[in-house]
């Protein structure tokens, strides 16, 4: 089901106005959804911009490609996409090798236009698109003693430089829980501003969940399993008392080693001030209530 | 080697030590600027603090290095060692400010974190310790607390060097290899004023 989730985000300067309001409108008619789509445009004035293309495919966090935030940028071209297969497997109806084109066959893709908030304290605004998860895991087929969703990313030690030199073990691996996964705002992006995912962006499918810490948007995905029981998650192996594997985006919860209370926008220049990290990224609203009940500092 | 190092000392007695300081102002002014113009990436501030900290950990290495280097290679670079030890001290504060000033951004922040962040603690630790090291490298002062008093009081800079790297290491994510690899040059750096690794003096 797309169009579970309206943006709030703008990306009126990206676009001429004109012309994105037009779009809205096309996309609206014909989801048959006019009068939400009003509602949608009106809610458009909440100030906050897309990074610019630029921004967001040079500063990434891939470390296949290296620690460095110009690593990937520099090193990701190697990584070969087409054709790309993703196993699925573990508690699914109809689990099997498929390739990319098969995976999102029927789907409707849409753009998601986010806030994403590393867990280095920094942030942006992404215009992705792509499709939401609980699509494609409907798709294969949810068995009824499925809890959770494990997700592998490629470790290619041929094309990834990071790989080779093993700076954290590979491949990483992240999960979420079945309803955080199936929740509208969970979505795989297969691209950006309307553009086939770069390679450093974690091309050709990766994982967004605008609520989490950036690490948990797994990127470049081989592999999705249904599982019963909790799976392992990259940094939560390496350092499980500095990332959790809710991981939800908590400014009153600080990181051991750095406070969470405030984020830097990335692309302001040298003087950019810090703002306010928003509690749940500013999703809260959406998705509080999978937390409910939940102590959210012992559940970091 | 020998002809290496004897040419190589020949030319350096004709490059006088102030020069260290013009290039170190000039590379400290060219990276601010590369961080206005956009020539340091999408995220500058974070970039201009690292980079600061990064060529000012690099000449604690080099000043480091001066004594085994006469000592073992005969490579004599004595006379440069006040002006790398002051620029390594420009850079850590520019790193300093950098970080209190663009990136933390509010005196309760700056506070909160020397505070309550174990590396930043250290880091500031490190910094403080380097303050009477750069207001007593002048003649002046060597002359009024005489040589020994002067030598013990420099001999801060062994552990300035341990707790930048314990600095570095701890605020990195994951296991990256350099502040590691900078450890280990220290390390070194510092076995070999350890008494019984030196060779005889000569008489």
């Amino acid at each position: 089901m797309a169009y579970r989730w309206k943006n709030t985000l703008t990306r009126a300067d990206v676009t001429p106005e004109a012309m994105w309001l037009n779009r809205r409108q096309i996309i609206a008619g014909a989801a048959g959804l006019g009068a939400i789509a009003a509602a949608g445009a009106a809610q458009a004035d909440e100030g906050l911009e897309p990074n610019s293309y630029e921004d967001i495919t040079s500063y990434n966090n891939f470390y296949e490609f290296g620690t460095g935030k110009s690593d990937p940028a520099e090193n990701a071209g190697a990584m070969v996409t087409d054709p790309w297969s993703i196993r699925v497997d573990g508690l699914v109806d109809n689990p099997g090798d498929y390739s990319l084109a098969q995976l999102l066959d029927g789907l409707t893709a849409e753009e998601r236009i986010y806030r994403f908030r590393c867990v280095e304290a920094w942030s942006m605004v992404v215009p992705w698109n792509g499709v939401e998860l609980a699509d494609i895991l409907t798709k294969v087929g949810i068995k009824p003693e499925a809890k959770y969703v494990a997700f592998e990313s490629l470790a290619d030690p041929e094309t990834m430089i990071g790989v080779r030199r093993q700076v954290i073990p590979f491949p990483y691996v992240e999960g979420l829980r079945l309803d955080e996964a199936m929740h509208p705002l969970t979505i795989m992006a297969t691209g950006l501003y309307d553009r086939p995912m770069p390679n450093q962006n974690g091309a050709p499918i990766r994982l967004v969940v605008p609520w989490k810490y950036g690490f948990k948007s797994i990127k470049s995905i081989i592999r999705i399993t249904l599982t019963e029981e909790q799976p392992p998650a990259t940094w939560n192996m390496l350092q499980s008392r500095e990332y959790g594997f809710y991981s939800n985006v908590n400014p009153e919860v600080s990181h051991p080693r750095w406070s969470q209370a405030t984020e830097r926008r990335i692309g302001g220049g040298l003087f950019n001030a810090r703002q306010d990290t928003l509690m749940f990224n500013g999703y809260e609203q959406e998705v509080a209530s999978l937390y409910e009940g939940m102590d959210l500092r012992r559940n970091f | 080697m020998m002809a290496f190092v004897d040419t190589a000392n020949r030319q350096l007695r004709r490059v006088p030590a102030w020069t260290i300081y013009i290039a170190g102002a000039a590379w400290a002014g060219w990276l601010f600027w590369l961080g206005l113009t956009g020539g340091l990436g999408a995220e500058p501030i974070n970039a201009l603090e690292r980079a600061y900290g990064e060529v000012g950990l690099k000449l604690l290495v080099v000043t480091l290095a001066v004594t085994p280097l006469r000592r073992f290679l005969g490579l004599n670079l004595i006379k440069f060692r006040r002006a790398l030890g002051l620029t390594a001290f420009f850079f850590v504060m520019a790193h300093f400010l950098v970080w209190a000033v663009l990136d933390v951004h509010s005196l309760s922040r700056v506070w909160a974190d020397i505070v309550k962040r174990p590396y930043v603690t250290i880091g500031m630790a490190a910094f403080l310790m380097l303050i009477p090291l750069t207001l007593t490298s002048n003649d002046q002062s060597l002359r009024r607390m005489g040589g020994a008093a002067w030598r013990k009081l420099h001999k801060l800079t062994y552990p300035v060097s341990l707790l930048v790297i314990v600095h570095y290491i701890w605020l990195t994510k994951g296991f990256p290899y350099e502040p590691l690899a900078y450890g280990a040059v220290i390390v070194v750096l510092l076995a070999t004023r350890i008494r019984r690794f030196l060779p005889a003096k000569a008489a």
